[in-house]
Formats: C-alpha cells, structure tokens, sequence
C-alpha cells in the first residue's frame, strides 16, 4: 500500500533544501573524517608515484590488482545514473522521482573516482596522457586507436561529460528555487547557475522533452560505457578466460545491479540526516528492490552462462581457471562469499515484502550486493592474469599492499564525501519532480476505500 | 513604447486558469500572456498557447558534427603515423567504429544541451517581472503589452480576476 502524503509547495521547498539551508556539526565532522581518509589516500599515491609501482603487490603475471578492480567496481557504480533516470525517465515511472538526483549524481562522482583509478595504476600518470590524447602535433605520434585502452577512455569521458550536463540541466529549475530562498554570498552563485529561470510554460516543456531526449541519447553511452571496460579484458587474447564474448552484456547487467543497489544505499544513509522521510518511502524501496530481483537475477544468468560455456567443452583453461577460483584458497572463499553476498542473500531476502519495505534490510541487502560486485570484479582479474600463459616467463603471486588498500578505502570515501558535498551545495531530491508529483496524484474513492491515484500525462 | 510586462500572481492553479479567461475578454489573447510556474502543469492547464520548438534538430546536427570530427580524428591520426601491421588496412574500421560511435554521442548530447539552453531562452540576466513566490506555489501570469493602455487594461483584467498581487 502507498504512503503517499500531501504537501504544500513551501513545505517541499522547506524540506528539500533543508541540506543546504541548515548547517549541522555532524555534517562537518562528517565531512573531515571522509576528508581526512582522502587525504591519506593521496598521500599513498603520491608515496608510491614518488617510489616506483614496486609498492604494490602487483607482481608478474599478476599486472592488474585492487587499482583496476577498483576502476571496474566505480564504472559499475555509475551505471544507476543512467539505469535510474534515463529508463524510469523514459517508462514515465511514477516511483522515480526521489531517487534520479541521487542517482545521476552518483554517475558523476564515481565515474571521477573510476578515472583516477588507472592514472594511478599507471604509475607515471602523466605518461596517460600521451597514450590518450591525440595531441602530439609536434612528434606527429598519436595513439594507436586500436586497443581498447584508448576506446575506453573515450567511452568513460563521452559519459562524464554527459553525465555531468544531464545533470546541471535537470538542476537548473532547482537552483532557482535555491536562488529564491537563500542569502548572503550563495545568492549570486545561485542566480548566476540558475541562468536566469523564471519558469515560463515554455521552460518547463522543455525541460520535460530535455529529459527524455538526453535519455534516449545517453542510454546507447550507458551500454558502450561497460561493454568497452568489459572489452579491456575481452579483447585480450593471452588471458584465455577473459577472451568471452558474453563479457559486454554480462558486465553492463552486473553494473546496472551494483549501481542501483549503490544508489539504494546512499538513499537510505542521507535519509534520516536530511530528514527526508516524506520523499524516500518504504513503498519507493520496494519498487526498488523489485527492479533489483529482475537486474540481478538477468545478471547472474550471465555469470552462469560465463562459466557453463567454458567447462561443457571442456576447454582447459577454462576448467583450470574455474579450479583456481572457486576450490583454491583464498580465491575459493572469496568466490563462496562473492556468491553469497552479490546474489544468495540479497534476491531471497527481497522476495519478502517486509524485507523490500525495511529501510534497514535493504541496507543490509544492497551494502551486501556491492561487497559481493567487488569481490566478482577482483575474482574475474587476479586469478585471471595468475593464469596468464603467453610470454609468462616468472609466476609471481598478488597480495595488496598498504598503498593499494589505503588508495581503494579512500576512493569509497571521496565518493560519499563528494555527494555529500553536493546536498550541502544543491538539492539531492529533485524538486521540481517532488511537486509535480504532488500535483499530479489524488485520491480516487472506490467503493468503501479511498485509494490514492496518480494521474499521467501522455 | 517598448513591450512592457506586467504580473499577476494567484495562489491556485484554478484561479490562474480562470484569469486567462479575464485576459481573453479583455482582449488580451493566447499570445500575450505567459505563464509562471514552480513546477511543470500538464500542457494547456492554463489555456497558454502551444509551445513550438526545434529541439528535436540539435541532437541531429550534434550527431552530424561529433561524426565527422571523430572520423577525421581517427583516420587523421592513423595516417599521421602509420602503423603498418601484417599486411591490415592502416585504417582500423572496427576501433573506428568505436570511437566514432562515442564522438557521434558526444556531439548529440552537447548539442542537445546547447538547443535545450536556446530555446529556453536562456540565459536571461534580467528576471523581472518576477516574484519569488512563484517557487512557492504561486501561479504567475506575465502579461505582455505593447501600448500603455493595453498594460492598463491588464492590471484591471488581473486585478478583477482576484489576483493576490500585481506586479509591474
């Protein structure tokens, strides 16, 4: 059943920019202490650009470790932007409206983290820009556009940027309403954001076409993005059980699952610190989590396929791989955890409603998911490359290093910390969409019971 | 005399509606009048004339355009620097295919963003007439005058559709 309640516009403006309007010690505390864990994960990449890559535990043939998984992990996260907004956007889901903002923003945010992730791997980070970039006009020396190393920069920077521009464009009405209920040095940032939106007929047309149509673009981006992540494994030959075609699907569904459960996650930990129990309801959660059972249920057909394909033919280093990853310690209970924990738990706990309407289950649930999303990542890489057999002449093991670890736990840090950022300087839950969304429901009476309606315009 | 506007503001959707009617008989027609609003109404909710635009023509320039920069870019650069592998074409197709799907995106979505901010017409530096209670619920109407007596007539037309207040 619908919790909906009924609020007057002022009270929507009240609460909305609450995170901006109201400044709290916690938040500042807050604020510092994911700071700080940054900080210590800066001063961990400078420590090891400064060494040499020799402090990691990267190690022949094991050249890819917790950086790249890490990378992978983030791209994954970004893809609830697009899955949230563009698709529910273009489905005219009702149940969108609180959750786009939070989820675009989190496009944003992780895919910056993701970026950072091979700059640092790469050691010398300003040697990327050379492989990357084709600006070389003096040498005449460009980059060699068929690895797939350059396709996914590219893929990554055509959705950073669109993903940063879909968001300023759907923030713009709510800036406005920021730049009307604010004072001080904040009033002429807001009216300058705000572009000077008044809220004609003619705006708000094109502010709902706007939506769609960036949509229907951004969505073929949101499917390259990790299909081409995918192909920098796919496409290498010497790693034979990366060499799928199955990858791109298998890893777009697998991001779409990480990401919405992220963007889940984050709802339910800023709910009751902005106090937005009107607008993040459990009835938005559960709709969540059904969408979650249908994302990860097509994900783990992927994952099954991956593995049934190679071992019914018998392929040996397919079997050899599967061997290493689910009965060779630690890889083994890695893989028994990975399973648990990205699929097992979470899908059976939602079959329950009372577990999909509990804001503190699917916490649990969709904190799970993500533990179980990264261990899958780090699981298709290491023991990947540990099995790598052309020109493989020392057989090295891997074992993260402090610098590794502090720069991946500072990465989970500087995306909360950046959202978190963000609600102090904008509004996290879509205003505009929380009013019409008022406007747009009623209450219909049917027979004894009077059940609340929303009303949609084709 | 230069278009001068005035606006009206009422504090329900209805009574906004019913002020169009005001304006109409007043003879003040669909094209002189705009409506202001806090969130987006369902289109003709307050008898406004129907909004034409040529959004729909800038994803397809950008397209155009991100297509033909990203296949110059690439064939450019590989013909720049040749590298010459078993006997293959020096034009990748396939990775070009790639990229050029992406620039092709990139130019819809930058030139959509561009015709979404034009057509919007924005950026406007000068607000007025405008009140902030129009983020609040209040419905704006902004009405459009060309000579001094039509303004008056206006502010009598908004004034006896019960307006709540009357800004020039």
């Amino acid at each position: 059943m619908q919790q909906r309640v009924t609020l007057t516009d002022a009270e929507i403006n009240r609460d909305l920019l609450r995170s901006i309007n109201e400044n709290h010690l916690w938040f500042w505390l807050l604020i510092g202490a994911l700071g700080s864990v940054v900080l210590c994960g800066f001063g961990a990449a400078a420590y090891m650009i400064y060494t040499g890559i020799g402090t990691t535990g990267l190690n022949r043939p094991v050249l890819w470790g917790f950086f790249i998984t890490n990378f992978v992990f983030w791209i994954g996260i970004s893809h609830a932007g697009v899955m949230l907004s563009a698709i529910l956007r273009l489905t005219q889901a009702e149940w969108r409206r609180p959750a786009t903002r939070a989820a675009e923003v989190l496009t944003v945010f992780s895919l910056m983290t993701a970026m950072l992730m091979p700059l640092i791997h790469a050691g010398r980070p300003w040697r990327v820009f050379y492989w990357v970039f084709p600006y070389d006009w003096a040498r005449g020396i460009f980059p060699n556009i068929r690895t797939p190393l350059v396709w996914d920069p590219a893929a990554v920077f055509t959705y950073l940027t669109s993903s940063i521009l879909f968001v300023y464009i759907a923030l713009v009405p709510d800036i406005a309403v920021a730049r009307d209920h604010v004072t001080g040095w904040r009033k002429p940032l807001y009216t300058v954001l705000s572009l000077g939106w008044r809220g004609t007929t003619r705006q708000w047309r094109l502010q709902l076409i706007a939506g769609i149509l960036l949509s229907a673009v951004i969505l073929p981006i949101f499917v390259s993005v990790h299909s081409i992540v995918s192909w920098d494994f796919g496409m290498a030959i010497a790693v034979e059980a990366w060499h799928s075609t199955v990858f791109a699907p298998y890893f777009v569904i697998g991001a779409v699952h990480s990401g919405v459960s992220g963007v889940v996650t984050f709802m339910i930990v800023l709910r009751p610190f902005f106090k937005w129990q009107d607008y993040i309801r459990p009835e938005h959660l559960d709709a969540l989590a059904k969408l979650l059972i249908v994302v990860a249920t097509a994900w783990f057909f992927f994952f099954w396929i991956e593995i049934v394909f190679g071992l019914y033919a018998r392929e040996a280093p397919e079997v050899a791989l599967r061997e290493m990853q689910m009965l060779t310690p630690p890889w083994s209970w890695m893989f028994v955890i990975f399973l648990i924990t990205g699929y097992l738990f979470p899908v059976t706990a939602w079959m329950f409603k009372k577990v999909r309407r509990s804001i503190k289950w699917m916490l649990i649930t969709t904190i799970s998911v993500n533990i179980g999303m990264w261990l899958e990542r780090f699981l298709i890489i290491v023991p990947g490359l540990a099995r790598k057999q052309g020109f493989t002449f020392s057989w090295g093991t891997y074992t993260p290093s402090p610098v590794e670890i502090t720069i991946v736990i500072a990465s989970f840090c500087m995306v909360s910390m950046l959202v978190l950022l963000f609600s102090k300087i904008f509004p996290l839950i879509p205003i505009g969409d929380a009013k019409e969304g008022q406007i747009l429901q009623d209450y219909i009476q049917i027979g004894k019971r009077k059940v609340p309606a929303v009303l949609r315009e084709e | 005399m230069a278009n001068k506007s005035i606006l009206g503001l009422f504090s329900t959707a209805e009574a906004a509606a019913d002020a169009t009617d005001v304006l109409a008989e007043a003879g003040l027609g669909q094209d002189s009048f705009d409506v202001l609003t806090g969130c987006p109404y369902p289109e003709g909710a307050f008898g406004e004339r129907e909004q034409k635009h040529h959004l729909y023509v800038f994803p397809f320039i950008g397209a155009m355009m991100g297509f033909t920069v990203a296949i110059l870019l690439t064939a450019g650069t590989q013909i720049a620097w040749p590298l010459v592998t078993g006997g293959k074409p020096i034009l990748a197709l396939p990775a070009m295919t790639i990229i050029t799907y992406e620039g092709t995106l990139l130019g819809a979505v930058l030139f959509t963003i561009l015709g979404i901010i034009f057509e919007s017409r924005l950026p406007r530096p000068i607000l007025s007439p405008y009140d902030t209670r129009i983020t609040e619920g209040y419905i704006g109407i902004e009405v459009t005058c060309e000579a001094e007596w039509q303004l008056e007539a206006a502010e009598n037309a908004l004034r006896k559709a019960n307006a709540d207040d009357v800004i020039r």
